[in-house]
């Protein structure tokens, strides 16, 4: 009862922030969507004892890069007067078909393979508890590759984000 | 209703309440130590020695009109306030304030720790509200509508994130002597005296406790001035930079709202000398004269240490901030990303060598 | 995860506080809103100029810097608790990642992303000179 109630208050907060962020029309609550969004993932994280990943989903995702999103909306300027009109001509009933059509095939998967719920909150009971500790463990012995490996995926990102940001013409000094 | 649930309750109930009476004294000790050195009386009329001054403050502040400014973008500026405060209560819970104490009752043993939650991810829950916090700042400085405050929060969230990550990097050479995430267990890991291989070493720092300020001394340092930062306090409070910003990011709040983010700054600047006081001087370790005081002093001579710590930083950021000028914004980015984090990076690296030296001996033997 | 029940518990009790003491505040306080009263705060003038909504791209640079660092300290954290399993071995790959990450903030240290002001600053000095030389 007790599992259920704490998978399903994160769950209706992860798919109100979601349709936040694809409704409201300010870019700034859309960001804020995003980060119920995140913290709601991260809420349910630690329902199922993974608290290291979830603090990770809480400082990474939930503040440093949402911290960024916005940084990016205000340096690009939030437009009071967003255009609501259609790019693409009749997207909004093409968006709407396939929604439904997508909808309609989950839901016959879900009723023709006799979907169980409590099959999920059994199976964590088994699960261990995601301690800092045993991750580093599994981290720097079989995973220690990939691991150095993200050292240099983080300079390149920096790189692109500066040749995005600077324009190479101008002197370097003069932004 | 289960046990846990209920002393969880009264445990919100009595933070809530520590927090709330703290914050007016340290408003109180705040005047009183800032006119003392500028040669003022400071508050002295409402009540004894102007210490109810503050909650005179509060309950004005309380019957002030609430104004929703016709620029502001109403969710947000109602919401900025709320992100200020809570977390501010949720960072105090993961402060251990004392040994856990057992309590016959019942003819029943009850051990109950005295910290709100030990977690196991205590540091990072620590960094993921602090990071949480940083929205209020952007969010009341954007939806104001207003010039002022817009500056002062965009100023304000550049500067947090970046002592937020020069805090991270000074905190990581604690947590190399206890092994773990816990507050509790970072505590415990200081219990004792230094000891040095060297037989002539050893007798003299045998005396001195084994707090994580002395071996790590230049990441206390960082520590410090990072956590001054974060929580936008003189030299580093070009947030509010009277002169220049008419009070930064909360320009536009009145009433309550102002008063909320007046509160999260002053929890949040307690939590942080506590949160130092933990790392660095050994929490609530100190000498409890069992034996010589009564047994009751054995609960109660801890949360006293804590206390007298935190007090004592808490004395040194007013100190601070009656002494330094206000740093200019380039001079304020450099320190923190041109000087604090290569030097804790370097420091880390280091201490970690030294570290090892004497855990595990030479790489190559 | 019971653990955190206090922490749960904690976060109801304070949005619990902060909305009666907002809503206790409404009741209380006066209501009596004027359009000058509403209009965003200028020394007592009406504002003429909207606030600017762009901002320097150094901010972005500085978020961008801190999910770097951010990174790095989640995995420093890591390494930190299993430090005396890990040995020699745990510092020497932490080394390495640590070595890349001062490269990438030397990088961008040397692209001029953390001078804050410069233009702004020689254009000072060059002032100064020309008052001397005059």
């Amino acid at each position: 009862m007790v599992d259920l109630i704490l998978f399903f208050i994160p769950s209706a907060l992860i798919i109100i922030g979601a349709l936040i962020v694809v409704f409201a029309k300010n870019p700034v609550h859309n960001a804020m969507g995003l980060v119920m969004t995140l913290v709601s993932i991260a809420i349910i994280y630690i329902t199922l004892n993974a608290t290291f990943v979830a603090m990770v989903q809480m400082l990474v995702y939930a503040g440093a890069v949402m911290t960024l999103f916005l940084f990016v909306i205000m340096m690009i300027g939030v437009d009071k007067k967003e255009q609501s009109s259609e790019s693409i001509k009749g997207q909004t009933f093409l968006v709407s078909g396939v929604f439904l059509i997508l909808i309609s095939i989950l839901g016959y998967v879900a009723i023709s393979s006799e979907f169980k719920w409590d099959l999920w909150f059994e199976a964590v009971e088994f699960a261990v508890e995601g301690t800092p500790q045993l991750i580093a463990g599994t981290l720097f012995t079989a995973w220690i590759f990939p691991f150095e490996i993200i050292s240099i995926l983080l300079i390149v990102a920096t790189a692109a984000a500066i040749a995005l940001a600077y324009d190479s013409k101008r002197k370097k000094n003069d932004v | 209703m289960s046990i846990e649930l209920i002393i969880s309750l009264v445990k919100a109930n009595i933070v809530l309440a520590v927090l709330l009476t703290n914050t007016i004294l340290l408003i109180w000790f705040e005047r009183k130590v800032v006119a003392g050195m500028q040669s003022r009386v400071g508050p002295d009329r409402a009540g004894p020695f102007g210490i109810l001054q503050t909650l005179a403050d509060a309950i004005k502040l309380l019957l002030k009109e609430q104004i929703l400014p016709s620029k502001a973008d109403r969710a947000m500026y109602l919401l900025a306030p709320l992100i200020a405060l809570v977390p501010s209560f949720l960072i105090f819970m993961i402060i251990p304030l004392g040994p856990d104490i057992t309590v016959e009752w019942q003819n029943a043993l009850y051990t109950i720790p005295l910290v709100g939650a030990d977690l196991n991810v205590g540091v990072l829950y620590f960094l993921a509200l602090s990071s949480i916090a940083v929205y209020s700042v952007v969010l009341a400085g954007w939806s104001s509508g207003s010039k002022y405050p817009l500056l002062g929060g965009v100023r304000a969230s550049a500067q947090m994130i970046s002592y937020e990550a020069a805090m991270g990097l000074a905190l990581v050479p604690v947590i190399l002597y206890s092994g773990s995430l816990s507050l509790v267990d970072i505590v415990n890991s200081q219990s004792g005296n230094l000891s040095s291989s060297i037989p002539i070493l050893n007798t003299i720092v045998s005396f001195i406790p084994k707090w994580n300020i002395f071996p790590q001394f230049v990441a206390f340092g960082i520590f410090f001035i990072a956590a001054v930062a974060e929580v936008n306090r003189a030299p580093f409070d070009l947030v509010e930079a009277e002169q220049e910003l008419v009070g930064g990011f909360h320009t536009e709040y009145s009433g309550f709202r102002f008063a909320m983010f007046f509160l999260a700054e002053y929890i949040n600047m307690f939590n942080m000398c506590a949160i130092t006081a933990t790392f660095f001087l050994g929490g609530w370790l100190g000498p409890t004269f069992e034996g010589i005081l009564p047994p009751i002093f054995s609960v109660i001579m801890p949360i006293i240490w804590l206390g007298v710590k935190t007090f004592l930083l808490l004395f040194v950021f007013v100190w601070i901030r009656a002494t330094l000028p206000r740093l200019r914004y380039d001079q304020l980015m450099e320190l923190g990303w041109k000087r604090m984090i290569p030097l804790s990076l370097v420091w880390l690296i280091l201490s970690a060598i030294v570290l090892g030296l004497r855990e595990f001996g030479l790489p190559w033997s | 995860m019971t653990d955190w029940l206090p922490v749960l518990v904690m976060f109801v009790v304070a949005v619990g506080f902060a909305l009666a003491s907002l809503g206790a505040s409404y009741l209380l306080s006066p209501k009596k809103a004027t359009p000058e009263k509403l209009a965003p705060y200028e020394c007592g003038i009406f504002p003429e100029v909207e606030p600017s909504q762009r901002f320097p791209v150094k901010f972005y640079m500085v978020a961008m810097l801190y999910i770097v660092f951010d990174i790095e300290i989640i995995f420093l954290f890591a390494w930190a608790t299993r430090f005396n399993d890990l040995g020699w071995y745990g510092i020497l790959a932490i080394s390495i990642f640590t070595f890349f990450v001062l490269e990438t903030l030397y990088y961008v240290w040397k692209k001029g992303v953390l001078d804050w002001n410069i233009p702004r600053r020689e254009r000072y000095l060059k002032q100064d000179l020309t008052k001397e030389a005059a």
